[in-house]
């Protein structure tokens, strides 16, 4: 289908684009890559009467360090992220779920603030982003501020962003050498999870010193395995005390039901692939 | 809104609405109607073009977000007559029955061989993973990638789709001379 009439205006700053959501009213809507968007727009489940479009603003692109951090751009493809060298040896967790978001076109128009703003609780980059102790730059009518991930998803696609404003960019402390994986559950034909887990752990010798473990889609905001990061700190890492401290995944999540999966499941799930994304952190 | 967008080698320029897709454009303005619409929901690729030299969902990209770009289509892969040695792999190995996915599905293959000259069948069915075919069970379309990767040399990209003589911009990856079936 066609999307209903709107208005599109494409500025070329954030604070352009910010003055322009202000002066557009409430049912304006910011398009990043519009891979989430443009679907709703085709089915006619929202109607924006503004399009905001962050595409021409050349600071929200690209990925810097900045001391102990990197600093990734909201408008930064998935494409790039999967590719990006200073991601890649800081940040590999982020680098391995971006691999398993959607498919190839996608990934080209897609971009990592655009997920992270969109809050879907099945999307892969939400869990790594609250793993990584992340925190958003957002900018608004009243300036900037930065909210931690902890703080930055309230409910399902919601998060602490008012309308008017834009994520700018998301930084992200270094985890230089840890070992990371993303490990998904999902239907073939269907990339979205029912559940994912994200696991990176840094080692001393045979030992894990510190591991960091957080779940997509096992409640309506992405959460924190903190059971299993205590259970591991301190252990050998072998195939014993992996699954123990896995046991401890589904602690106090209350997922929610869907077509897909029923809580048990997913709980059941929940414990499984956190076992199989820490032995595989481990191997890679 | 007045977007000037060049497809095929061709640029063009135009008012559209806002909301009007990128497919549409192609077909109803430009009448490029190689490029086909197979869904609602962003998930067949059968409206596979190319933006700038990478892949993308037509259906779910804005006329007005291509404004200043270049687009390329299955119908601008021909050269003089001769298919893209993609094209020419789908029709050697019967890679198609109904053929509603091809072009959506060469475009893609395309992609894929620019970023990985050489794919095994894993890399090829991840890199065509956003491309459904509800007839042929993908066999002898993997087989028409792999046997195009034979035929070219590395990557088949941007390069690929020049318009001979035209200095375009070319994507950021490495590209090769193959041009379009010219060999
Ligand atoms: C077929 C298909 C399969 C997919 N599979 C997966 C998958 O397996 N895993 C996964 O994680 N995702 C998946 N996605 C979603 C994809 O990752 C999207 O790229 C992502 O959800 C949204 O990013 P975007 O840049 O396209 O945002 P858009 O679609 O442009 O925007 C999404 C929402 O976020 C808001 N927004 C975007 N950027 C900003 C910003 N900077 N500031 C404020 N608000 C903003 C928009 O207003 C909108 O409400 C899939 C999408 C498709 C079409
Ligand atoms: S028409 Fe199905 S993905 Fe574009
Ligand atoms: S050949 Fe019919 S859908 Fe692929």
């Amino acid at each position: 289908m066609i999307p209903a009439p709107f208005d599109y205006v494409a500025p070329s700053t954030v604070d352009e684009a910010v003055r322009a959501l202000v002066d557009a009213g409430e049912d304006a809507k910011v398009i990043a890559g519009g891979q989430s968007l443009l679907p709703v727009l085709r089915m006619r489940l929202a109607a924006p009467t503004t399009l905001v479009d962050l595409g021409r603003i050349a600071e929200l692109r690209g990925v810097r360090e900045d001391g102990d951090a990197l600093v990734i751009g909201s408008m930064t493809t998935h494409y790039d992220v999967q590719r990006d060298p200073l991601i890649g040896e800081h940040a590999a967790l982020l680098a391995r779920a971006t691999d398993t978001v959607a498919d190839p076109q996608v990934r080209h128009r897609g971009t990592f603030g655009g997920s992270i703003a969109h809050a879907d609780p099945a999307g892969d980059l939400l869990a790594p982003a609250l793993a990584l102790d992340a925190e958003m730059l957002v900018a608004g009518p009243a300036g900037r501020r930065t909210v931690p991930a902890a703080d930055f998803f309230d409910d399902f696609f919601t998060t602490a962003m008012s309308p008017e404003e834009i994520l700018v960019e998301v930084r992200v402390p270094k985890h230089t050498g840890w070992h990371a994986h993303y490990e998904k559950f999902n239907r073939v034909a269907q990339a979205w999870s029912m559940v994912a887990v994200a696991a990176t752990v840094r080692t001393e010798g045979g030992t894990i010193a510190e591991a960091r473990v957080g779940l997509t889609n096992m409640a309506s905001v992405p959460v924190r395995a903190r059971g299993v990061e205590q259970a591991l700190v301190g252990q050998a890492a072998t195939p014993e005390t992996i699954r123990a401290a896995a046991e401890h995944a589904a602690e106090g999540t209350n997922p929610t039901v869907d077509g897909n999966a029923d809580v048990e499941y997913r709980q059941q799930l929940a414990r499984v692939l956190t076992g199989r994304a820490i032995s595989a952190a481990m191997a890679g | 809104m007045r977007i000037t967008v060049t497809v095929d080698g061709t640029s063009y320029t135009d008012d559209v609405e806002p909301r009007t897709l990128l497919v549409h454009h192609l077909r109803e303005r430009l009448g490029k109607v190689g490029t086909v619409v197979g869904c609602d929901t962003s998930n067949c690729g059968a409206c596979t073009v190319h933006l700038d030299g990478h892949s993308v969902k037509s259906c779910s990209v804005l006329a007005v977000q291509a404004d200043g770009c270049e687009v390329t289509t299955v119908e601008g892969l021909a050269r003089d007559g001769t298919l893209h040695p993609v094209q020419q792999a789908f029709h050697d190995n019967h890679a198609l029955q109904c053929g509603f996915c091809t072009p959506g599905m060469i475009m893609q293959s395309i992609d894929l061989l620019a970023d990985n000259p050489d794919p095994d069948e894993q890399a090829v069915r991840e890199g065509i993973e956003g491309n459904l075919c509800r007839c042929t069970g993908y066999q002898n379309i993997v087989r028409a990638v792999q046997d195009a990767a034979h035929h070219m040399r590395p990557g088949a990209g941007p390069e690929a789709e020049r318009v001979a003589g035209v200095d375009q911009a070319t994507g950021s990856r490495a590209a090769s001379s193959v041009g379009g079936g010219g060999e």
